[in-house]
């Protein structure tokens, strides 16, 4: 295993909607600049997962975590921690490209402007776009509206959104699922500069994609009762060519899920 | 056994083509009597619609033949029942800019607020409590609104305004603005709930808190939603009657002094109706002028939302 010190950790972690368990006893340890793939079966829990790193289910009525999720050793579910401060710090990408019906400058702007972020704004936007591998494309388009981009463009927009905030974690739900296979490239191609610079925790269903870009990868599976709990977790190669568990072996050979 | 029966379905089945095709028929000339008398029916509020506009245009032109329209638009003087006789609009239009302007702005931030709780704070336990409480204020009758500003707020401000008149724009205004509310926070809602729940997760995603939430990407992304509300809701603030006979007052003022007596476009159609003003005289016809003026008021505020709606629809 490569030695990296650690980013986000999850302890004992379980999730609720409701009266619904989701989630049960997760322990995971994600590494600092790597590509963590968290992957299982639909309806397993990847994305309710995903949202416990950058609390995105406090807005969920009726959820309820338990356990614990450090992150740079800091519980971010504390009494004391403003949740809006672990979002900008760990950012999030969506399944769904969602662009504000702003302008792309508007768009790649938003955070830094809510967040009160002093300093000069065009220069970030600009650092950000081109950190996304967008600039060149839509430089002439700022000020015009994002919708009006391709479903790729508005996906590396999304990037670009959060990379504006020079978050420490970039999150990404499924961020490929509605792109086409060129697009897709592009995105993943993205994800392996980035992660130079970030930590990036990247749910997919493809197990391919998982193989190409990532370092570490957990597998996730429901239990009896619909819970989603861990079945193996370690770096990318050994979890494919070499699975501990059997149920990882028949997943990744693909005969479930 | 299966054959008897499958035998006996088929003869049923038979027997009844006949009365099957009679039925078809039947159903058929429903459907078309059913048909003709929808259409009907949508013909008959066209044409009243219609009927309304000719007959406003027509007493108006008899109107314009002795008053020229130079004197109704730009006069400031309006005093048809006395001599002298001057046909001045202007202060009729600025009692209904002001008691209007005083409605809306009371409606719009109040109404808008309520907005943003009920569908960016509000469980959807007090949400469902709360839309229907809010919407009864606008099924209290117009007729118990103006007797409220007359005899309730009235008195109430003149305690802040002691040389306020009785018959005041202020406490009509403001009761008028309370009136609309329901009509700018539930329309304003209804737009704001149509947001999708991905703009929200990307703005919550990026580290804004609710409040930033609502205000810059709800709402934002709600604008023609609203706007279109808050037009609704000063059309039928300019359109109010009976607050205004109850409570504004009579006397045709140009003036922004919400403290004063004026009179409304509405109110001024009220009076000439009920009194004894002659038919066939020009003072009779103000009535129709006023009314196509406030006709094409309206008309133009709805044209406006219209093409505002069309124009800026929410594209996400
Ligand atoms: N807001 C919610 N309220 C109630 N239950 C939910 C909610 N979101 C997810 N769930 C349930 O939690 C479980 C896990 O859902 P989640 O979306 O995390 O799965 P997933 O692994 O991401 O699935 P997919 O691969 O289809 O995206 C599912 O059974 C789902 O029905
Ligand atoms: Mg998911």
């Amino acid at each position: 295993m490569i030695h990296a010190t650690v980013s986000l950790e999850a302890k004992g972690l379980e999730l609720w909607y409701g009266k619904f368990q989701a989630l049960r006893g997760i322990s995971v340890v994600i590494p600092h600049n790597q590509i963590t793939a968290i992957i299982g079966p639909s309806g397993c829990g990847k994305s309710s997962l995903l949202r416990c790193f950058n609390r995105m289910n406090d807005l969920i009525p009726g959820s309820r975590v338990k356990g614990e999720v450090l992150f740079d050793g800091r519980s971010i579910y504390g009494a004391d921690v403003d949740p809006t401060e672990v979002r900008y710090r760990i950012g999030m990408v969506f399944q769904k490209p969602n662009p504000f019906p702003k302008s792309v400058f508007d768009n790649v702007a938003f955070g830094p402007r809510v967040n009160g972020i002093q300093g000069n704004l065009e220069e970030r936007v600009e650092h950000a776009l081109r950190r996304a591998a967008l600039w060149d494309e839509i430089k002439d388009r700022l000020h015009k509206s994002a919708m009006q981009l391709s479903g790729g463009q508005q996906q590396r927009l999304c990037i670009a959104r959060t990379l504006a905030l020079e978050p420490e974690v970039i999150l990404m739900d499924e961020p490929c699922s509605a792109l086409d296979p060129v697009a897709t490239l592009k995105i993943e191609d993205l994800m392996k500069s980035l992660v130079e610079e970030y930590t990036i925790v990247i749910v997919t269903h493809n197990m391919q994609q998982a193989g190409r870009v990532s370092d570490m990868a957990a597998f996730l599976m429901m239990e009896e009762d619909r819970a989603g709990t861990l079945v193996e977790y370690g770096p990318t190669a050994q979890l494919f060519t070499n699975p501990k568990d059997k149920r990882t072996e028949d997943y990744i050979t693909g005969r479930i899920g | 056994m299966l054959q008897r029966s499958l035998h006996s379905a088929r003869t049923g089945v038979e027997g009844s083509t006949e009365s099957l095709m009679r039925l078809r028929r039947q159903s058929r000339i429903r459907e078309a009597v059913i048909q003709r008398l929808l259409l009907t029916c949508a013909l008959v509020s066209v044409f009243t619609t219609v009927g309304i506009v000719v007959m406003l245009v027509v007493q108006a032109a008899g109107f314009f033949s002795e008053v020229s329209a130079l004197e109704f638009f730009t006069g400031t003087q309006w005093t048809p029942l006395f001599q002298p006789r001057r046909f001045g609009v202007l202060p009729l239009v600025g009692g209904t800019i002001l008691t209007a302007g005083i409605a809306i702005l009371v409606a719009l931030p109040i109404g808008l607020a309520a907005a943003i709780y009920l569908s960016e704070y509000a469980h959807d336990r007090v949400r469902r409590a709360v839309k229907p409480s809010l919407e009864i204020l606008a099924g209290v009758p117009t007729v118990v609104y103006g007797y409220f500003a007359l005899t309730f707020v009235t008195p109430l401000l003149r305690n802040v305004f002691p040389d306020m008149i009785v018959f005041n724009a202020l406490s009509a205004g403001l009761v008028m603005g309370v009136m609309i509310i329901p009509m700018v926070s539930s329309l304003s809602e209804d737009a704001m709930v149509a947001v999708p729940r991905s703009l929200r997760d990307a703005a919550y995603g990026l580290g804004a808190n609710r409040f930033e939430v609502a205000t810059r990407v709800v709402m934002p992304a709600a604008t023609s939603g609203i706007v279109a509300a808050c037009i609704l809701a000063l059309s039928r603030a300019v359109g109010e009657t009976m607050i205004m006979v109850i409570a504004a007052g009579s006397t045709p003022r140009l003036t922004f002094n919400p403290l004063e007596s004026i009179q409304t476009m509405t109110a001024y159609i009220v009076q000439i109706s009920l009194g004894e003003t002659p038919h066939g005289t020009v003072e009779y016809y103000t009535l129709f002028a006023v009314g196509l003026l406030l006709f094409v008021m309206t008309l133009l505020m709805n044209l406006f939302s219209q093409w505002f709606v069309g124009r800026y629809r929410e594209k996400y």
